[in-house]
């Protein structure tokens, strides 16, 4: 059963071929078994998910159950769950016991799921390959040698290893794509404003994004509509209906324009990461899509605009660390101000303070203008760059990555590790939805095709995702390592 | 724009994290890649482009002015390192 998507395993639960308990005990074994290797998660909340599991099919016996009802899944631990802890990869947040649940954690929650456990992750979500954690790195299922992607590299590898069908992450600069792609899976990172942040430990505000991580677009499909919507605790989310995302799923491709920003198949791609992503391609045009080459000439200042961008919003958002609310607090300080910098010193990593410190600097007198200001234009020119390719083309492809995972410890220096994000960063930027699916392998890592699309065109998105993965089983493939024999 | 040691121990001071010389040499070096890679943006004309602060370009939506929330202190409180009646501890400020 640890194979099945979601929709399969709640065919089964309503078949009554098993329980949600028995199914959550079953995979409560596998990550008992297989997750000491993988590290992909920092929390196992074993008693939670039973509980829930047996209210689950105490409600499925009522005919109370709806689609997700007793369905298992896991939470990048960065979403506050009240009771349990929710660490954030930080060792300042190591003994912290959210009081509340996130909007999303709740909404899930009021669907019937079934959390299995919070999963490892990047230190409040600042990496690409998930070794900043202060719960050690995770092992990417394919190939152990290999980083899982980061942020949401926990979330990525559990789905993939088969320990849990589903897991939610959260997206920055392609924290939730690039993992999907590196773990061979299929990960969604909705419109800026579709999914409530209340909750959700803020990186940076203007960018963040959280969503479903799965084995199909249609399971990805299936939990947006669960936790996208209006939420009045967070007033960046957006007033707008939900559609049933899984209604247009099996709508016809035929007529689809398709777009190629030619900037992301230059220097840099991997030629087999390239030659899958026009395999790919060639795939939609059998099923009557139209491709045509476009341009977003301003992507090579993506990154250049996220790291003043994300690091300001962050060094602002972490101040609320301050040993004094919550968190971790040094030993013996000797005024407050000592206490505020040892507290945060010893509880924040080095990467974290690394963006604190340059978020500070490029917001400080004198810098602001030449560096805030200056990033924040720049970021309108490049959302400039896919409002005009979406008059032209319907949805956006191309690769996730530049590579296929790198193997861990590969990216010593700070800024050859951004680089990586070449193709997601801009997304997060313009505000824009966009999805990884699994294309392919180059060896025995996986490859991840990227499509994109305007404004809260999620649905049309998944609709392409869930075609491609009807005329294609890259999603079906699994690594050996999730072949249990035991 | 050439990054400097007072710098980055200005940032860190603003920011609250303690650094000694050893860290703050590393972090001079790093910091100095990172805005080197970001001064690509000096070379761009933004003349007349308003800067985007939100994807959508919301404003921030305004509610009644009611109270909403009910009293939890004691229940956020509970994650704080230290606290008495109610009170946040920290070492004194005032003598």
């Amino acid at each position: 059963m640890h194979d099945k998507t979601l929709r399969e395993l709640a065919a089964s639960l309503e078949a009554g071929e098993f329980s949600s308990r028995e199914l959550t005990q079953a995979l409560l074994g596998r990550i008992d078994r297989l997750d000491g290797e993988l590290n992909s998660f920092i929390s196992v909340t074993a008693e939670q998910a039973l509980a829930a599991a047996d209210a689950a099919d105490a409600a499925r016996a009522k005919g109370e159950a709806g689609p997700l009802t007793g369905l298992p899944l896991a939470l990048k631990d960065i979403f506050c769950t009240q009771g349990v802890k929710t660490s954030c990869g930080s060792k300042m947040l190591d003994n912290f016991e959210a009081p509340y649940d996130a909007t999303l954690v709740e909404k899930l929650k009021a669907a019937g799921t079934v959390s299995l456990g919070k999963t490892n992750m990047d230190e409040f979500a600042m990496g690409s390959s998930n070794e900043n954690s202060f719960y050690g790195p995770v092992k990417n299922p394919w190939d152990l040698g290999a980083v899982p992607g980061g942020s949401s590299g926990g979330s990525a590898a559990a789905v993939a290893a088969g320990l849990v069908p589903a897991a939610l992450g959260t997206d920055t600069g392609g924290s939730i794509r690039q993992p999907a792609a590196f773990c061979g899976i299929t990960g969604l990172k909705p419109t800026y404003g579709r999914v409530s942040r209340y909750g959700m430990i803020a990186y940076a505000s203007s960018l963040d994004q959280a969503g479903p991580m799965a084995r199909s677009a249609e399971d990805c499909a299936l939990l947006l509509g669960a936790i996208a919507g209006h939420d009045v605790r967070d007033s960046t989310s957006v007033a707008r209906g939900v559609p049933d995302y899984t209604a247009t799923l099996d709508d016809s491709l035929s007529g689809l324009k398709i777009g190629l920003p030619k900037e992301y198949f230059g220097e840099g791609l991997d030629p087999a990461v390239a030659e899958a992503v026009q395999a790919a391609i060639r795939v939609y045009e059998s099923l009557g899509a139209t491709v045509r080459e476009v341009s977003l000439p301003h992507t090579h200042l993506a990154i250049p605009a996220y790291y003043v961008i994300a690091p300001a919003e962050a060094s602002s958002n972490l101040s609320r660390f301050d040993g004094v609310r919550f968190g971790h607090r040094c030993d013996a300080p000797q005024d407050l101000i000592d206490l505020y910098k040892r507290s945060r010193a010893e509880g924040f990593g080095e990467e974290v303070k690394r963006r604190i410190l340059i978020g500070t600097h490029t917001l400080s007198e004198g810098f602001f203008d030449a560096y805030y200001t200056k990033a924040q234009q720049v970021r309108r020119l490049i959302r400039q760059d896919f409002l005009d390719a979406f008059e032209e083309v319907d949805v956006l492809m191309g690769p996730a990555s530049p590579t296929p995972a790198f193997d861990l410890g590969a990216n010593k220096d700070p800024v050859s590790m951004y680089l990586q994000d070449i193709y997601t960063i801009a997304i997060n930027l313009a505000g824009i939805p966009g999805i990884s699916v699994p294309a392919g392998f180059v060896g025995r890592r996986p490859v991840g095709l990227q499509i994109l699309g305007s404004h809260f065109a999620e649905a049309q998105l998944l609709n392409v995702a869930h075609q491609f993965q009807q005329a294609s089983d890259w999603h079906l493939r699994r690594p050996d390592f999730a072949k249990e024999t035991a | 724009m050439a990054l400097e040691q007072t710098h980055v121990q200005r940032a860190a001071h603003l920011a609250r994290l303690a650094l000694d010389d050893a860290d703050a040499d590393r972090y001079l070096d790093d910091l100095s890649n990172i805005l080197a890679m970001v001064d690509q943006l000096q070379g761009i004309d933004t003349t007349g482009v308003a800067p985007l602060a939100h994807p959508l370009d919301a404003t921030q939506r305004l509610r009644a002015d009611e109270v909403t929330e009910v009293d939890r202190r004691e229940t956020f409180q509970r994650c704080a390192p230290a606290v008495e009646n109610g009170l946040y501890l920290v070492p004194r400020v005032v003598e």
